[in-house]
């Protein structure tokens, strides 16, 4: 149903869809992203120097992508997504972002000047090349318990 | 598949990540939604935008091309952090029947809402409320005292509003963190009566969508 509009009349709104190429969905998002899922950074297996740490496991079952995460404070080294040609500089700027901290969804379109609907795809993208995966948020219909709203409104409070 | 690596198992290399809640900020046009999340975000609030296509809606016949995929609306948006573990989302978004599209998005998972009201365009609410009680979301409605305009008492409003006894109903002033934070706490507090109650009761079924 989402490939409707990208038709030849569309016209130049199309333009931030271009890095897309235009596809307003990725193979990623049959589970449709949250706009406060949080985008986490991961290293990824057999791939350069960011992941040193993890070579040797040649296991290759995918539990070990959040092994060597990288949550660490300090300076990163993105040469490994830069040097990646497969994808585009907006791509590279989510990893970027999410290695220095968990970003969620609406944080990193605002954050990129992009409208949520292309970050989505390109977060998709970056999903399926493993370079970041996704926490899922509290599922819908389903708030959080009494403790959790608790400790929320102790926070406010404190503001 | 998106959320497989997500699972258990990889929690364990690295601190949990933190839980993430949102609340949503209704109001009419001007009446101070902007104002209030930068009231109370730690990040000057961003703006996001929606494409109206990328919701799937149906187009309606009399809309043209261009209007189809043009459509697109800003999103205010701010984070508190309560702690390591909890960061809470604010959104804000017109209240236009022709926006709500945008509203099913953002109210699946919502924790709550504030309505925001400007006693001069009390019908500019309207759509508001009944949104969110349709959907049982838990929503304060915030008074928003402009200067010039009148005061009502809170309840000469809840009459006005005809919003239900457990509704409640604060006058603020969306330019003061204070005030705005006495709203979201009010807000979640009605979410945690809500959840309170239906655990006593029958588990309640899933809020008509
Ligand atoms: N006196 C007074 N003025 C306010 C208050 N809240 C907002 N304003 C002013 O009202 C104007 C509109 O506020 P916004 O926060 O931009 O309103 P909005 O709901 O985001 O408006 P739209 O996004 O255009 O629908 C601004 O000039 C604010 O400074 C308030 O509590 N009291
Ligand atoms: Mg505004």
């Amino acid at each position: 149903m989402t490939d409707r509009w990208f038709d030849d009349a569309a016209g130049p709104v199309v333009r931030p869809y271009a890095m897309t190429r235009g596809r307003t969905r990725s193979s990623s998002d049959e589970v449709r992203l949250d706009l406060i899922a949080l985008v986490i950074a991961q290293s990824r297996d057999g791939e350069g120097p960011a992941k040193a740490q993890e070579t040797g496991d040649g296991g290759g079952d995918n539990h070990q992508g959040a092994a060597g995460e990288d949550t660490g404070g300090g300076a990163h080294d993105n040469t490994d997504v830069l040097a990646d040609n497969s994808l585009a500089p907006e791509h590279v700027d989510i990893v970027v972002q999410c290695r220095r901290a968990p970003q969620s969804v609406a944080e990193l379109a605002a954050e990129l000047d992009l409208p949520v609907g292309v970050v989505r795809v390109l977060i998709g993208d970056l999903i399926d090349a493993d370079w970041v995966r996704v926490s899922r948020p509290v599922p819908p219909a389903e708030l959080p318990d009494e403790s959790i709203l608790r400790e929320v409104i102790d926070g406010l409070r404190a503001l | 598949m998106a959320f497989g690596r997500s699972k258990r198992g990889a929690s364990k290399a690295t601190p949990a990540e933190p839980v993430t809640l949102k609340l949503l900020v209704a109001g009419g046009f001007g009446v101070g939604k902007t104002t209030l999340v930068g009231s109370v975000s730690e990040i000057k609030p961003l703006r996001t935008e929606e494409t109206l296509t990328e919701a799937g809606r149906p187009v309606d016949d009399t809309a043209g091309v261009e209007s189809k995929s043009t459509t697109t609306v800003a999103m205010d948006f701010g984070r508190i952090t309560i702690n390591d573990g909890l960061v809470l989302y604010l959104f804000g978004t017109p209240g236009q029947d022709r926006f709500w599209f945008l509203w099913d998005e953002l109210a699946q998972g919502a924790l709550g809402a504030v309505v925001l009201v400007d006693t001069r365009r009390l019908e500019d609410s309207f759509a508001g409320i009944d949104y969110f009680e349709r959907r049982s979301i838990p929503f304060t409605v915030a008074v928003n005292h402009f200067d010039g305009a009148e005061v009502y008492p809170p309840d000469a409003i809840r009459e006005a509003l005809d919003l239900d006894a457990e509704v409640p109903v604060l006058v603020c002033d969306a330019r003061r963190r204070e005030s705005v934070r006495d709203v979201l706490v009010s807000v979640v507090e009605h979410a945690m009566r809500r959840a309170v109650a239906a655990q006593q009761t029958e588990p309640r079924p899933a809020p008509a969508r």
